[in-house]
């Protein structure tokens, strides 16, 4: 384990961004969003939520797929090409790292999305912990530990120390590049994490929904929830916006575009919402037609479909994101309680 | 509020209303959600203070279309965009019952928020009968307090005024919160050079992540599919593929809205990104008293707007250039 | 911009013209054999209230380095009122792209007679040469048409 002075962070920055590109939380008109690292960048690593997840980095808002243009009157098709630098994403929190195992599933299992494996591939994660969980934080309840977060690299911010601990190859790695800034940590200052980690457990267990109950939710509880007529009270103040799905850090839901250049087609992917109306729109209709239908769809998914096909696991991972920016408050969590509320009515 | 609630059990009873359009409280401090109660039962969720920012206008375009008749709450602010909807015959007054609630400015919690103010689990100061200037925040970490004006939306520091535009009946107290410059902004981004001007939109756009939020949000975007959700269209509606749909997405919304958009302030209250939105409708809006005389979208059912009349001697577009 | 830069740029103008008017006009203005450089494509419309700012916006994403709508001077509208309309609906676009930091000389309303045959070619020369002093549009066009 390693550490260093939070003065020489940048210092740091520079050094990983002479190697590789770096991305981490920066501050661009008050909103910090993660993005590329230059020496002008207002870093801001105190933020505890980006506004967007950082998914965008190994699964951009939107892509080119190939092109295709007129050459000599023959087409000619370029396939965009697969990312091939190494890359480093700092400053992820335990909920965003859980959420790319989420994906991982999804765009790991065959057929492969080679675009997203290639990404994933060259990305190495440098994982923070998370001093101070807010109430709209609900991690714990898909089992993740916001102080302890495990990836390539998992660091600290002790006071004005950062704490640096490899946890895997690509960590190794990483660690090798920038260990001459770094000062070596004995035994006695590893206890300082321990004190940080308990810190941050006795914050998690303030926060009001970090004990919520996600009972009656699983991958076999499609049939009594599809069919609640609570969907239809529940969907009313959606304003039918793509604001959760958008600063998600799971959902993963794409449509491929083709763009007139008027010189030629660009094909390209970009994230969808389930609660637009074109969602899932085909050739023969859209068979959801209501917005409570793409409502239902985006908590089903969440919460039913994806655990029944991925042994369980949750494909909600309790950032909060969608808490906070919901235009009119609607969200994962109360969604979740009014199934309670409604089972205790009964 | 019990004020609001009883008689809203009164209008349920008599059968004046068949359903109550209101808000509903949240399971945060400062969460509630618009909401619909059919029953005096539920009636005991329902909740107005100083997070109820959300203009429940829009709301009636779905409920005109219901049996009976709704019953809605409407802040000063939010009476100009019923105005408006009537004129464009998107809602129907008769579907109506509508009591004008008071208001004392609403609270914007990202402000809160950004104060450092973190791991809130009360506030206190958001009642409207709460008579103080000072909001007084419990949090994990202790008690926090800031002043009420501190953390109010933009939009009522700009406030029209406490009076309703339109109503059947008005419970509780208004306060004029305005004390600032609609115009201020607009007038700062005027005298920048081009280059300036772009780089400022430009960094504020860039966050732009295309949730459409402002415009599901606004009263007077009412079209049944808007020009951005067609297929056909070549800028879509999903993502920002290149910085030139960011800036087309937006001058369209706000030339969509030119002369209809009342000023609520809605779509930079639920923009994620913080981005200023109304900088594009106030520039419209002063634009517009300036070139064509003073108007204020909603102030009545009937007007004529601005961009449905013209005079013979109106301005040439070329006095953009000309003015300088 | 040096003099070698200028010679290269050929500007690409799109001309939205009226079907009563301003169409005629250019239509005058080539059977009287007056110049009028090649850069302007025009664009026939049935009346200048056709315009919606979406066409303006978007000829500028397709590459267009300068627009100019043309429409029957006010008072002579065919359907009477279209181009009133239509005046203020471009003063207001005009001035948001003014706004938000576009050179203000890429944009043009006239109003051109179908008798003003002189008029459009003077106009079009006009705007031309003013496209070509403010150079090529980099602030307002989709990257993937440029290449």
């Amino acid at each position: 384990m390693y550490k260093i002075n939070r003065e020489n962070l940048s210092a740091l920055f520079q050094l990983i961004a002479e190697k590789q590109e770096l991305y981490l939380p920066v501050n661009v008109a008050n909103q910090v969003n993660f993005a590329p690292w230059t020496e002008d960048s207002n870093v801001d690593l105190d933020i505890l939520k980006t506004v967007k997840s950082p998914k965008d980095v190994f699964f951009p808002q939107s892509e080119n797929l190939y092109t295709v243009k007129k050459e000599n009157k023959k087409y000619v098709i370029k396939q965009e090409e697969l990312k091939s630098q190494e890359f480093v994403v700092f400053g992820m929190k335990a909920c965003d790292v859980q959420a790319v195992r989420v994906l991982d599933n999804v765009f790991l299992s065959q057929p492969v999305d080679t675009f997203y494996q290639a990404r994933r591939n060259h990305g190495t994660i440098v994982a923070m912990a998370c001093n101070e969980p807010e109430e709209s934080c609900f991690c714990k309840v898909f089992g993740i530990d916001c102080a302890n977060p495990l990836a390539d690299v998992s660091v600290w911010m002790v006071e004005n120390e950062l704490f640096w601990k490899a946890t895997s190859e690509k960590g190794e790695k990483l660690t090798e590049q920038v260990k001459s800034l770094f000062t070596k940590v004995d035994e006695t200052e590893q206890n300082k994490i321990e004190t940080v980690k308990e810190n941050i457990h006795n914050i998690v267990e303030k926060l009001p929904y970090m004990n919520l109950s996600l009972e009656g939710w699983d991958g076999n509880s499609t049939s009594d929830k599809f069919d609640s007529e609570l969907w239809e009270e529940l969907y009313k103040p959606c304003l039918a916006c793509g604001t959760c799905t958008f600063v998600c850090p799971t959902c993963q839901c794409y449509d491929i575009k083709d763009y007139n250049t008027g010189k030629g087609i660009q094909r390209y992917r970009c994230w969808d919402s389930c609660m637009y109306s074109d969602f899932t729109m085909m050739a023969h209709g859209n068979n959801r037609t209501s917005q409570m239908q793409r409502f239902r769809q985006r908590f089903m998914h969440k919460l039913v479909y994806y655990p029944a096909n991925n042994n369980g696991m949750y494909s909600c991972v309790g950032c909060g994101r969608c808490v906070d920016k919901c235009p009119v408050s609607l969200n994962i969590v109360k969604v979740i309680k009014s199934f309670h509320n409604k089972e205790d009515n009964k | 509020m019990q004020e609001l609630v009883n008689r809203a059990k009164e209008l349920l009873a008599d059968g004046t209303v068949t359903r109550v359009l209101g808000w509903k409280s949240g399971d945060l401090a400062y969460n509630p959600e618009p909401a619909y109660f059919e029953t005096d039962d539920s009636l005991q969720n329902f909740v107005y203070n100083g997070f109820c920012g959300a203009n429940l206008s829009k709301y009636m375009i779905t409920a005109s279309k219901l049996e009976g008749k709704t019953l809605v709450f409407l802040k000063p602010c939010d009476t100009y965009s019923f105005n408006q909807l009537i004129k464009e015959h998107r809602i129907d007054r008769d579907k109506a019952y509508i009591i004008g609630v008071g208001c004392k400015g609403k609270l914007d919690i990202e402000k809160i928020k950004k104060m450092g103010i973190k791991g809130i689990e009360s506030i206190s100061g958001i009642d409207m009968e709460d008579d103080t200037d000072i909001l007084k925040i419990q949090t994990i970490y202790g008690e926090k307090s800031c002043n009420y004006s501190d953390v109010m939306l933009e939009r009522c520091h700009m406030c029209k005024g406490k009076e309703h535009k339109i109503y059947d009946e008005i419970i509780g107290e208004s306060k004029d919160t305005h004390d600032g410059d609609r115009f201020a902004e607009i007038e700062k981004i005027e005298a920048m050079t081009p280059a300036e001007k772009f780089v400022f939109f430009q960094k504020e756009l860039s966050k732009c992540i295309r949730c459409n939020a402002c415009r599901n949000v606004c009263p007077a975007c009412s079209c049944l599919k808007c020009v951005f959700d067609n297929n056909k269209f070549d800028s879509q509606q999903k993502a920002n593929v290149d910085s030139f749909e960011e800036k087309m997405f937006h001058i369209i919304r706000a030339f969509h809205v030119a002369g209809r958009c009342t000023d609520c302030g809605e779509c930079s209250r639920v923009c994620p990104q913080g981005i200023p939105l109304h900088l594009f409708n106030r520039k419209f809006i002063k634009d517009i008293n300036e070139l064509y005389g003073e108007f204020q979208a909603g102030e009545d059912a009937q007007t004529n707007g601005p961009l449905t009349s013209f005079t013979f001697d109106d301005a040439e577009p070329s006095i953009v250039s000309e003015r300088g | 911009m040096s003099v070698e830069n200028k010679k290269e740029f050929k500007p690409k103008i799109v001309a939205f013209c009226c079907n009563w008017c301003s169409y005629a006009g250019a239509d005058l203005a080539g059977s009287s054999r007056l110049n009028y450089p090649a850069d302007v494509k025009i664009i026939r419309v049935p009346c200048s209230c056709r315009v919606n700012p979406m066409f303006i916006l978007r000829a500028f994403e397709k590459g267009a380095d300068g627009v100019i709508m043309c429409g029957c001077h006010p008072g002579d509208c065919h359907y009477s009122t279209g181009n009133y309309y239509a005046r203020r609906r471009m003063t207001l676009l005009f001035s948001m792209l003014d706004y938000i930091g576009i050179e203000n000389g890429r944009t043009r309303v006239e109003w051109v007679s179908a008798a003003e045959g002189v008029k459009f070619s003077t106009t079009m020369n006009d705007f031309v040469e003013k496209i070509y002093s403010l150079g090529e549009n980099v602030k307002l066009g989709d990257l993937r048409c440029k290449n």
